[in-house]
């Protein structure tokens, strides 16, 4: 028999709360009751793990799974997948998802009057290497009109949602763009209190990721939760 | 050491383009017929309205009590397949199902035997960060002693127990209430 060795908790004010009413949809959606602390159990120190087969080769590269090209801002989207100890990620799925350059997503639901693109679907795929690094190609996604508030404004963003290691390290957050005048006033983003958990949210311009006369690099690091150093207590 | 893990931030409305190529709503994996249950339910928000833009992630252990991941204290062995994740959208009416096998209890490292259950994360727009809850099985005689369980107020512990529609307990009914009277208990993970 042996302790369990658990995952921390995120420092206070980095992680979103459920209810945040500038996000209207929180409202109705949020818990009312406190959280349940969890006693810290095999069931969340092991979770999935796929393997490399489920993602196709292609999968990473949003611009080249059509017939086409699609219209847009060419970029490089790429970072490295951490634990809050610094040890890499390895070999664990990323998933993200986005609108096109016109702010529109291939979704049935999606009302916007922008046009779609026949060659650009938003949904891409890959694995962390041995060093937790990632790397997609896309288009830079457009801004688009919600119906949060009067003439309200999603800033341009890409969904992302890791695995990591358990149960207890996922994650589904979004990334933002430098110097989007957006940000300033989006209530999602300014869900996170903390400013500079906050700000680890917008993906930096790179240059060395950056692909002469092709695409600029966006580089976008991310942290998930990290072991424990000391065996957890159950009381 | 830092603790400033990037922050969570909501699926948002449309996030089924992302997530539909790796839904699972059979998690049997081949395994035997009779161990086979269905767990059905709905997702209904604080005026008692479905959800419609919701999905639910399964993670569980085996029929035996084992994970599907080197530190279970007992691995699966590698010839067996069971991945144990599900990924289980709801529909338009908010109504979501699955099938998949009764776990076993889960012998934790430190000694303690969970009752059979499976760990659930629910995703949906105006959620900024995902729900942690659990389905356990209803008849079942560790859910009395289990450890989990046991730190959820008595008035609550039902919302985590599945009702049986059958008498063989095959067919299984769980309902997510995001608020109310019926609140669903929630876990801070």
């Amino acid at each position: 028999m042996k302790p369990l060795q658990g995952y921390r908790k995120p420092a206070p004010g980095t992680q979103p709360e459920y209810l945040h009413p500038p996000y209207a949809s929180s409202v109705k959606r949020a818990p009312t009751q406190p959280l349940v602390t969890l006693p810290g159990t095999l069931s969340e120190i092991t979770g999935p793990t796929f393997p490399k087969k489920i993602v196709a080769p292609n999968a990473f590269d949003l611009t080249r799974q059509h017939k086409g090209e699609p219209i847009g801002e060419r970029i490089v989207v790429s970072g490295r997948v951490t634990d809050a100890n610094g040890r890499p990620i390895r070999d664990s799925l990323v998933e993200i998802w986005q609108a096109n350059a016109a702010g529109r997503y291939l979704h049935k639901w999606d009302q916007h009057d922008a046009p779609l693109d026949p060659n650009f679907a938003g949904v891409g795929q890959t694995f962390t290497d041995e060093d937790g690094h990632y790397r997609f190609v896309t288009i830079r996604p457009g801004a688009y009109p919600w119906r949060n508030h009067p003439n309200a404004w999603r800033p341009q963003h890409i969904h992302f949602s890791l695995f990591g290691p358990a149960f207890a390290t996922r994650l589904v957050t979004q990334m933002y763009f430098p110097g989007d005048p957006l940000l300033a006033f989006d209530p999602i983003f300014h869900s996170v209190v903390d400013e500079a958990a906050r700000n680890s949210l917008i993906a930096k311009f790179d240059w060395a990721t950056t692909i002469a006369d092709i695409a600029l690099g966006f580089r976008f690091d991310i942290i998930l939760c990290g072991r424990n150093a000391t065996p957890m207590e159950n009381p | 050491m830092s603790d400033r893990t990037t922050p969570s931030q909501t699926v948002g409305p449309f996030f089924s383009i992302g997530f539909t190529w790796l839904e699972r709503v059979d998690l049997t994996d081949g395994t035997t017929p009779e161990n086979t249950v269905t767990i059905r339910g709905r997702v209904l928000d604080g005026e008692g309205r479905p959800v419609p833009d919701a999905v639910l992630e399964i993670w569980q252990a085996n029929s035996d009590g084992r994970y599907a991941h080197p530190e279970a204290a007992a691995e699966l062995l590698a010839s067996e397949t069971f991945w144990g994740f599900g990924r289980v959208p709801v529909n338009d009416a908010g109504e979501f199902c699955f099938r998949t096998i009764k776990p076993g209890c889960v012998a934790d490292p430190d000694g303690t035997r969970q009752a059979p259950h499976l760990a659930v994360s629910v995703f949906m727009r105006g959620l900024l960060k995902r729900l942690v809850t659990r389905i356990y099985f209803p008849g079942d005689s560790g859910n009395d002693v289990d450890t989990v369980l046991g730190r959820v107020p008595t008035s609550r512990r039902h919302t985590l127990i599945a009702r049986a529609e059958d008498s063989q307990r095959k067919m299984l009914v769980w309902d997510v209430h995001l608020q109310g009277a019926e609140e669903t208990v929630f876990f801070d993970c």
